[in-house]
């Protein structure tokens, strides 16, 4: 019995020498170069940051790391203070911000839309009210042949097939744009489902992340889901044109999408802009951050560390990173969105000490 | 010391580690559900509710639990005549020999293939026959996710009844052949009798490989958080359910998948503690 006490109080020396060795090195760090910068979070944006962080490490060679693993664990991430920036396509409530272990900035990086895709047999081109998007979504209508789609769609030849609706089963921020803007439009929805990156759905099956969702709808023929648009495009799935604000059906573009965000922007750049009162603008466009500590002197991150991520965001809103966001079906920021988000980078501190 | 003394404090080190690591890991699981804990008690496990939107978040794990069950209980159902059949072909009938052998390998293969192959499989073979059939209206649900458990824990099921078949003694067999007994008969008299308890452990072994399989359930179930009315309807498994939602969860629900994974744990223990049970009386 002797033996085995000293063996365990061996086993748990080695454990705390192990983890005091890692503290010990994090200290000496301080002074030293960046060689990585990590970033983590949401999918939706994830094609243009792939993208753009693969031109900035070819071009300043220093490697940049984003792990698309959803905009909650992007703003976990960063909250456990293990990334130096997270990403995220639903900013931050008050209450959200004040759990946060510091004050966390938000530098709106690119536009997006919220598709409604489908899966029809000779993929007709289809037009949405809010009214036929709570219907269908909500599982009031079941049928494609139902009258109040084909009253909005006349002269479309609709097939007699059940609706199948697809949604996210894990936690998103398309979701949660996606709810933000049927809360907007509908009651009924705000009433019974709500916003959030999760929802309890009345119908349908889940798929996971956007391209799960994406593969399901082509799969399905009598399917419809909301995604990303770059997966939309992507796969060649038909997409629905929307009846926005002013009335106008809007098919879900570059320029659409660009034309929603014309409106004002608070300075902290946290702004929802689904449902916008923009007359070409498409009504599920969001913006998305990246976020990121005003303080970075956090984990003993080194001055140079600090300074590398707020080049590469700097970077990311410059009009040479924003002429990638068309190529993959997103929207570059809006002159006066590049403009607020530079004026926020320009708060950042090292040490209390400003950067720029 | 000598090398003898080193050997044993490396073995009993090892051994040590193994227990430490496990109770670690019930006690975060512990620690990590507390607070869902607090907030639903023992309402938690028989409440139907899912609903993560902010504001009138509720949380309950019964759909899940049902789910679990029902789509391994149902992927061993459907497993087990064809793994006891590949016992007795493997272990009794055609011990030796190129065919057997080639059976053997292409069982090792099918526990190899990794999971999200066989989600992949049943998203795009499998999903199209089940519409065909008529028997859900997208392909997707319990059924399909059972059918396609049945095929990745065959090897599991199948391998360690074959081994105690092979080892059942031979002189038991050949007493009963010269009473005039046929094949089938020493099947039935001797060899199921002999070898039941280490058959059965096969099947526990399968049973729970299927409860905590993940990625081709997910790709399979429908992902619907309610409880399934029947076994051609949509649902969702526990380990299903984690690996969905906790890239996103924080709060409330990060504590409540915390006790799923603690519930899923205690699932696993009490299946397995059954089985011991059982396997008990069938050597008795």
């Amino acid at each position: 019995m002797k033996k085995f006490q000293l063996l365990l109080t061996a086993v748990i020396a080695v454990a705390l020498m192990a983890s005091c060795g890692g503290s010990g090195k994090e200290k000496a760090k301080t002074a030293e170069k960046a060689e990585t910068i990590t970033g983590a979070g949401a999918t939706f944006p994830q094609p243009f940051y792939n993208k753009i962080f693969k031109n900035y490490s070819s071009e300043k060679g220093l490697l940049v790391t984003y792990g698309g693993i959803g905009s909650g664990g992007g703003i976990r991430s960063l909250k456990d203070e293990i990334v130096d920036f997270g990403a995220s396509d639903a900013f931050l409530n008050d209450a959200k911000l004040a759990e946060m272990p510091g004050e966390v900035l938000h530098i709106p990086t690119c536009l997006g839309a919220v598709v409604a895709a489908y899966n029809l047999p000779e993929k007709p081109e289809l037009k949405f009210t809010p009214e036929l998007m709570e219907g269908i979504f909500m599982g009031k209508i079941t049928n494609w042949k139902d009258a109040k789609i084909a009253a909005v769609n006349p002269g479309i030849n609709l097939p007699d097939l059940a609706i199948t609706v697809v949604y996210r089963s894990d936690g998103s921020g398309t979701t949660f744009i996606f709810s933000d803007y049927m809360s907007k439009v509908s009651a009924d929805w705000k009433e019974k489902i709500g916003t959030g990156k999760a929802l309890q759905w009345p119908v349908g099956i889940g798929a996971k992340g956007n391209p799960g969702v994406a593969g399901t709808i082509s799969q399905t023929v009598g399917a419809i889901g909301y995604i990303g648009s770059e997966y939309a495009f992507a796969q060649d799935i038909p997409v629905a044109s929307i009846q926005n604000l002013a009335g106008n059906f809007i098919k879900p573009s570059v320029e659409s999408v660009s034309a929603s965000a014309k409106g004002e922007m608070p300075a902290d750049t946290r702004v929802s802009l689904t449902n916008t009162d923009a007359v070409d603008g498409y009504p599920i466009s969001s913006f998305t951050w990246l976020i990121i500590y005003k303080e970075q002197n956090y984990k003993n991150r080194s001055l140079d560390q600090a300074v590398q991520t707020i080049k590469l965001i700097d970077w990311a809103i410059s009009a040479d990173a924003q002429k990638e966001t068309t190529k993959v079906h997103y929207a570059p920021l809006p002159e006066t969105a590049v403009a607020k988000a530079k004026a926020v980078l320009s708060t950042v501190t090292y040490n209390g000490k400003s950067l720029k | 010391m000598n090398s003898e003394k080193i050997f044993r404090y490396l073995l009993i080190g090892s051994g040590v580690l193994i227990v430490l690591i496990a109770i670690g890991i019930v006690t975060t699981l512990f620690i990590g559900s507390i607070p869902s804990f607090k907030e639903f008690g023992f309402g938690f496990i028989y409440s139907t509710d899912w609903n993560p939107t902010q504001g009138r978040e509720s949380y309950g794990a019964l759909p899940f639990i049902i789910g679990t069950l029902v789509t391994s209980i149902l992927a061993l159902l459907i497993t087990f005549p064809f793994a006891f059949s590949i016992s007795l072909f493997l272990g009794e009938y055609f011990k030796n020999g190129k065919l057997p052998s080639f059976l053997r390998s292409v069982i090792d293969l099918l526990a190899g293939i990794p999971s999200v192959v066989y989600g992949l499989w049943g998203f795009y073979a499998l999903r199209p026959i089940i519409t065909d059939l008529g028997l859900n209206a997208q392909g997707f649900g319990i059924f399909t996710s059972s059918i396609v458990l049945a095929i990745m824990i065959i090897p599991y099921a199948s391998s360690l009844g074959s081994e105690v078949i092979s080892m059942v003694p031979g002189s038991l067999k050949e007493a009963a052949y010269s009473l005039g007994a046929t094949r089938f008969e020493v099947v039935k008299t001797v060899i199921i009798p002999n070898a039941g308890s280490g058959i059965f452990a096969g099947y526990i072994l399968a049973l729970g490989r299927a409860i905590g399989e993940t990625m081709a359930v997910t790709m399979l179930i429908g992902n619907s958080n309610k409880i399934p009315t029947g076994i051609f309807d949509l649902g969702n498994t526990m380990a299903s359910l984690i690996a969905n939602q906790f890239g996103e969860a924080d709060g409330l629900k990060y504590t409540s998948l915390v006790e799923i994974g603690l519930l899923l744990f205690v699932i696993t223990g009490i299946v397995n503690y059954i089985g011991k049970l059982i396997m008990k009386k069938l050597s008795a």
